[in-house]
C-alpha cells in the first residue's frame, strides 16, 4: 500500500487536489489549491430547481476548481468514466495495485462514514480511495480529520448514484507532473480569473451583482412564497453558504487564506491588505447567516426581518465589489 | 473570523463523527486552520432540510394508513427520492413509479419489478411489501 498522507481540508474538491498532489511530491495547501483554480464565485440561479428551491452558489461549479489548477500548474490528468460498474471497480483495483492513489466523484448519499444529517443525494463529493484492508477500500475523504474505510458495495452504490450529475464511476489521477512551473503566473492567473468573474461578467445573476440581485429577491418573499416556504428557502441559502465545505462564509475565508499565503510567498503587502478586507466581508456574511438562522428558527427577541437581512447581503455585495475591483486593479498588469 | 470566535456549539448534528475545518485569523491576521464541532445557524438550516423530510414520511405512512398509498411511496420519501430517481434505479419511468404508488397497481406487481424496487433501497423484498411493519413503527 502506498505510504499516503491524509490532511483534513474546508473543501472536497480542492482537498482532494491537494492530497493527491502531496504524494506525488509537490506540496500544495488546500487554499493554495482553491485560489490558483478560482474557486471563489457567487450565483443565484432561480431558474434551477432543486427541490423546488433556487440553486444558490458561492463556489464555481464542480470539477472547474481541478481543471484550471491542473492548466495552471501544468499536471496532465487522466480522467476516466465507466459504463460498467465491475469495469470501474477492477481499473480501481489496478490503480490500487501499482500503488497509485485515486480521486473520484461519489453520491454522499452513500458514504456511511459521514454522520446521518449530512447524507443527502449529492453526487458530486471528491474523495481519494489509496488502498485496500480486509477487502474494504480505505478512504481519504478532505471533510473528514482522519481516513475512513467503506465497502464494496457501498463504493459500488456511492461511484455508480443516478440522479443530477450522475458519477457515472468517475475517476481521475495525475499522470505527469512537471518538474518545474511557475507558481507566480499561476497565482496571478488564479487571482484575475476570480476577481473578473466576480465584478466583470455582464449578467445580473452572477458575481456580487448576483449577490446584490439576490438580495432584492430576498425581501421580496415572505409576501411572494408565503412564510413557510420563504424561511425554507433563506434556510437554504444558509446551508450553500455554511454547510460543510465551505471553510465559513461560503468560501470567502478560504479566498482570504489564498490570499494571505500568496502575500508571504510573492511579498506582496497589498495582497495582505485585500485579504484582510475578505476576512471583514466573510465576517459579515456570518452575521448575516447567523441572523438568517435566527429567522429560521423563529425566535421572535432580535429576530431581523427578511428586508433587514437583504440590506445585510446588499452591504456584502457591495463590499466585495469593491474588494475584487481593487484585486482585479492589481492583478491586471501582471 | 478570529480563531478564538470558530463557534464551537455542542448541540449539533455531527454525532461525534466530525469536526470540520474552519479558516480563522490570529491575532496579526494572518490565516490558521482551526476545527469546529458545530454551529448554530448551519444546523438549524439542516434541521430545518430534514424537518421537511420528516413531514414528508409522515404524511406518506398516514396515506398508506388510509389505503390510499403503496409502501412504495414510505421508502421513496425515507430514502429522500423522487419518483424519477426511483425510476432510473430500478430501470423503468417516472409515470411507471406513480402509478406503483396506489396499492392497486402495486399488488399487481411481477416478482422481477419488486426485486427491482428492494434493489433501489437496499432492502429485501419482504421488507418493501410490509405493510404492518411501516404502520406501527411509525407511530
Amino acid at each position: 500500500m502506498a505510504d499516503f498522507t491524509h490532511k483534513q481540508s474546508a473543501h472536497c474538491e480542492s482537498g482532494v487536489v491537494s492530497n493527491l498532489m502531496r504524494f506525488h511530491g509537490m506540496d500544495f495547501d488546500e487554499p493554495m489549491v482553491f485560489g490558483v483554480g478560482s474557486g471563489l464565485f457567487f450565483s443565484y440561479l432561480p431558474f434551477i430547481r432543486v427541490n423546488g428551491i433556487p440553486v444558490t452558489a458561492y463556489r464555481i461549479w464542480p470539477g472547474q476548481v481541478f481543471k484550471r489548477f491542473a492548466d495552471r500548474i501544468g499536471i496532465k490528468i487522466e480522467r476516466k468514466k465507466f459504463s460498467n460498474p465491475k469495469d470501474a471497480m477492477t481499473a480501481l483495483d489496478k490503480m490500487l495495485d501499482q500503488g497509485q492513489p485515486v480521486g473520484m466523484l461519489t453520491s454522499v448519499f452513500y458514504l456511511n462514514y459521514l454522520p446521518a444529517a449530512y447524507r443527502f443525494h449529492f453526487n458530486a463529493h471528491n474523495i481519494i480511495v489509496f488502498g485496500k484492508a480486509n477487502g474494504n477500500y480505505l478512504v481519504s475523504d478532505p471533510v473528514m480529520e482522519y481516513t475512513t474505510e467503506i465497502s464494496y458495495d457501498d463504493l459500488v452504490r456511492a461511484r455508480f448514484a443516478k440522479g443530477m450529475p450522475e458519477p457515472s464511476g468517475r475517476m481521475y489521477y495525475p499522470v505527469n507532473i512537471p518538474g518545474d512551473y511557475d507558481i507566480e503566473t499561476a497565482i496571478w492567473k488564479g487571482i484575475k480569473q476570480t476577481s473578473d468573474h466576480m465584478t466583470r461578467i455582464p449578467m445580473p445573476l452572477v458575481g456580487a451583482k448576483g449577490m446584490k440581485y439576490l438580495a432584492g429577491r430576498l425581501r421580496k418573499w415572505p409576501e411572494r412564497l408565503g412564510n413557510r416556504k420563504a424561511i425554507q428557502w433563506l434556510g437554504n441559502v444558509i446551508r450553500m453558504q455554511e454547510e460543510i465545505g465551505t471553510g465559513g462564509a461560503g468560501f470567502r475565508f478560504i479566498h482570504a487564506a489564498f490570499l494571505d499565503q500568496c502575500s508571504v510567498k510573492l511579498a506582496n503587502e497589498k495582497l495582505f491588505n485585500i485579504s484582510q478586507q475578505l476576512t471583514k466581508s466573510g465576517d459579515q456574511l456570518r452575521d448575516f447567516a447567523y441572523y438568517a438562522g435566527r429567522v429560521c428558527k423563529n425566535r421572535k427577541s432580535d429576530t431581523k426581518t427578511f428586508a433587514e437581512l437583504g440590506d445585510m447581503l446588499e452591504a456584502c455585495a457591495q463590499r466585495e465589489q469593491a474588494i475584487f475591483s481593487e484585486l482585479y486593479e492589481v492583478s491586471r498588469s501582471r | 473570523m478570529n480563531k478564538e470566535q470558530v463557534p464551537q456549539d455542542q448541540e449539533n448534528l455531527n454525532e461525534g463523527k466530525l469536526a470540520k475545518l474552519y479558516y480563522a485569523t490570529d491575532e496579526k491576521g494572518h490565516y490558521v486552520k482551526v476545527n469546529s464541532i458545530g454551529w448554530e445557524p448551519e444546523t438549524v438550516a439542516m434541521q430545518q432540510a430534514w424537518d421537511v423530510v420528516n413531514d414528508e414520511v409522515k404524511d406518506a405512512v398516514n396515506l398508506i394508513r388510509n389505503g390510499k398509498a403503496s409502501p412504495l411511496l414510505y421508502f421513496i420519501k425515507k430514502n429522500i427520492m423522487t419518483h424519477a430517481l426511483v425510476a432510473s434505479y430500478s430501470g423503468t419511468v417516472g409515470f411507471m413509479v406513480r402509478l406503483h404508488c396506489i396499492p392497486f397497481f402495486f399488488n399487481r406487481l411481477s416478482k422481477k419489478q419488486l426485486e427491482k424496487y428492494a434493489y433501489t433501497f437496499r432492502i429485501p423484498v419482504a421488507e418493501l411489501t410490509n405493510l404492518e411493519n411501516i404502520t406501527k413503527h411509525n407511530g
